[in-house]
């Protein structure tokens, strides 16, 4: 099981969180990966000017509302092989 | 730069800043004794009769910043040595009665309760006079007056007596923490119990958050409060004082909202949660209506218990208006959740401990909640998010919300709902006047406190409450 970790802190947030959110649950149900992959939220991963932060697990990637499909494809599936 | 509404407050903040100094410093125990002298330094009293009767006044406040009297439950307590121990309440007729032939007041008291003496000058008979006021209209000269004694006139539940020596005396079993009596009594000698030095221990002990992280549970009438500085400065602050990352309690209002429109609807008949005083008000004095609580934990806790799902490790400091929370962080649904509560006064004294003008800080984001979450500090606030929350899940139900402010229409609220005969079907009860802006523990309490909080909540980026706690859903499958 792969988890997401999005930082839903005050600066994140108004980066558009809720947004990259979003982003990843449509993209997720519509590839039907849900049970591969647990999302959550956590209150800042203090890089609060690399936001939105996002953990794959453990690693950390900067993410905003327009680059989310591009993240979800470029970090998020290849990991999950 | 004004900070404070009265010099009662400036000093206890003298107090709970010294003792932050030296509990930074890690010589607390050392110079304990000495606080009192480093307030007061000699020379001519300022306060009271002599110096030495101040410094055992101030080694009293001392003792509360610390955490006061362990064997007392109550988080409110009185400092017996600072009452000043004002005469009693009720009717008195003053210097100025002329001894006039008309006696008007005798011919109005239903109780026989006036006399007069050689000079003809009035008298009343205390054991027999009810404080109708009728004297007191009736004469021509204003003679009599109603005499209060500030606590008692501020404590509208009436838990607050005169004890045998005079001092004022709080009956536990009915009081509510709510802080009325603090902020009121002129000469400081009611006092809310301080937890800072829990908090400093914590930040201390989290060694710049790699042990543990320390959030700060920010209450949304903030935005009435430490107006001198924008409220990004103030964030930096409580930044800058340690904390890891501060959160909106107005995030875990949108969430109550969300969840008690829906236990309204089946229930029909609802009293709020959110204000800890008003629930402790229930149980002690209408005990019958107590299963009509809602069964949400307050806005902060709500929030904390999520912040606490997401990293357990963490510790949560509430950092608000009110004194009631400190009770409240002590309740077992409350207490694995929120480790310790503050006020903002005592958020103001741990900025000036470390040196910190948050006049001169750059400003941090606070921004989790909607527009809705924002307004339940003040009153009114609760029963428009409600409203909304209703509107936005769709569910068809007739709010009619009886917005209480303050505890005395809260009585009244209860005394009607408690016969069967509630003007409405949900009793939004706030204990304090205006609502949580109007809390013992704000710095300054000003008529214009609310339209800051409204301010405040257009701010929000989220606009509905929906949007707000959609983050809270992370994970899960939305309803």
């Amino acid at each position: 099981m792969m988890k997401i970790t999005i930082c839903i802190g005050s600066s994140c947030h108004l980066k558009g969180s809720r947004e990259v959110v979003e982003g990843l649950q449509k993209l997720i149900a519509r590839d039907g990966l849900k049970d591969k992959i647990e999302l959550a939220g956590t209150f800042c991963l203090g890089k609060c000017q690399t936001g939105v932060n996002v953990l794959v697990n453990d690693e950390r990637f900067s993410v905003s509302p327009e680059t989310v499909e591009e993240f979800y494809s470029s970090a998020v599936l290849p990991r999950l092989k | 730069m004004r900070k404070f509404d009265t010099k009662v407050q400036y000093l206890k903040y003298k107090v709970l800043r010294a003792v932050a100094r030296h509990a930074w410093k890690g010589d607390l125990l050392e110079k304990l004794i000495d606080i009192p002298k480093e307030i007061v330094p000699g020379g001519t009293p300022t306060m009271r009769c002599c110096v030495y009767k101040e410094r055992a006044i101030l080694a009293e406040r001392v003792k509360i910043a610390m955490g006061g009297d362990p064997t007392n439950p109550n988080v409110i307590e009185v400092i017996d040595i600072a009452c000043d121990e004002c005469p009693a309440s009720g009717y008195s007729v003053t210097d100025a009665c002329r001894g006039c032939l008309a006696h008007r007041c005798e011919d109005v008291c239903p109780k026989e309760a006036i006399t007069f003496d050689e000079q003809h000058k009035a008298h009343i008979d205390k054991q027999k006079c009810v404080n109708c006021g009728r004297c007191a209209q009736a004469c021509q000269y204003s003679a009599i007056i109603n005499r209060k004694r500030p606590c008692e006139n501020a404590c509208k539940i009436k838990a607050i007596s005169m004890a045998e020596g005079g001092e004022a005396k709080i009956d536990n079993s009915k009081c509510i923490s709510c802080g009325a009596c603090v902020y009121q009594c002129p000469f400081g000698a009611i006092s809310d119990k301080s937890y800072i030095l829990n908090v400093i221990d914590m930040l201390k002990k989290s060694s710049g958050n790699e042990k543990y992280k320390v959030y700060a549970v920010v209450a949304p009438s903030v935005a009435s409060n430490f107006t001198y500085a924008k409220l990004g400065q103030v964030i930096s602050g409580i930044e800058k004082l340690g904390f890891f990352h501060c959160v909106e309690a107005a995030l875990g209002a949108d969430m109550v909202a969300y969840s008690e429109c829906k236990e309204l609807a089946e229930k029909g008949f609802l009293t709020s949660s959110c204000c800890p005083a008003f629930v402790d008000y229930i149980k002690k004095s209408f005990p019958k209506m107590a299963q009509h609580i809602s069964h949400n934990l307050s806005p902060a806790a709500t929030i904390a218990k999520y912040m606490k799902e997401t990293d357990p490790n963490c510790k949560i400091v509430f950092i608000g208006p009110c004194t009631a929370k400190k009770m409240e962080v002590r309740l077992d649904r409350v207490r694995p959740y929120i480790d310790s509560a503050i006020t903002f006064e005592e958020l103001q004294a741990l900025f000036d401990s470390r040196d910190i003008d948050i006049t001169t800080l750059g400003e941090s984001a606070l921004d989790n909640a909607s527009y809705f979450g924002r307004i339940f500090a003040r009153s009114g606030g609760l029963a428009d998010a409600v409203a909304e929350a209703l509107k936005e899940r769709g569910i068809d139900f007739d709010l009619k919300a009886v917005s209480c402010d303050g505890i005395e229409q809260c009585k009244a609220a209860l005394l009607k709902a408690q016969v069967g005969k509630a003007d409405g079907n949900f009793i939004e009860g706030m204990a304090c006047v205006g609502g949580c802006i109007g809390g013992a523990g704000c710095l300054t309490h000003e008529a214009k406190n609310k339209a800051d909080v409204d301010k405040y909540g257009r701010q929000a980026m989220e606009k509905t409450i929906k949007d707000a706690i959609s983050v809270y859903n992370i994970g899960k499958d939305a309803e």
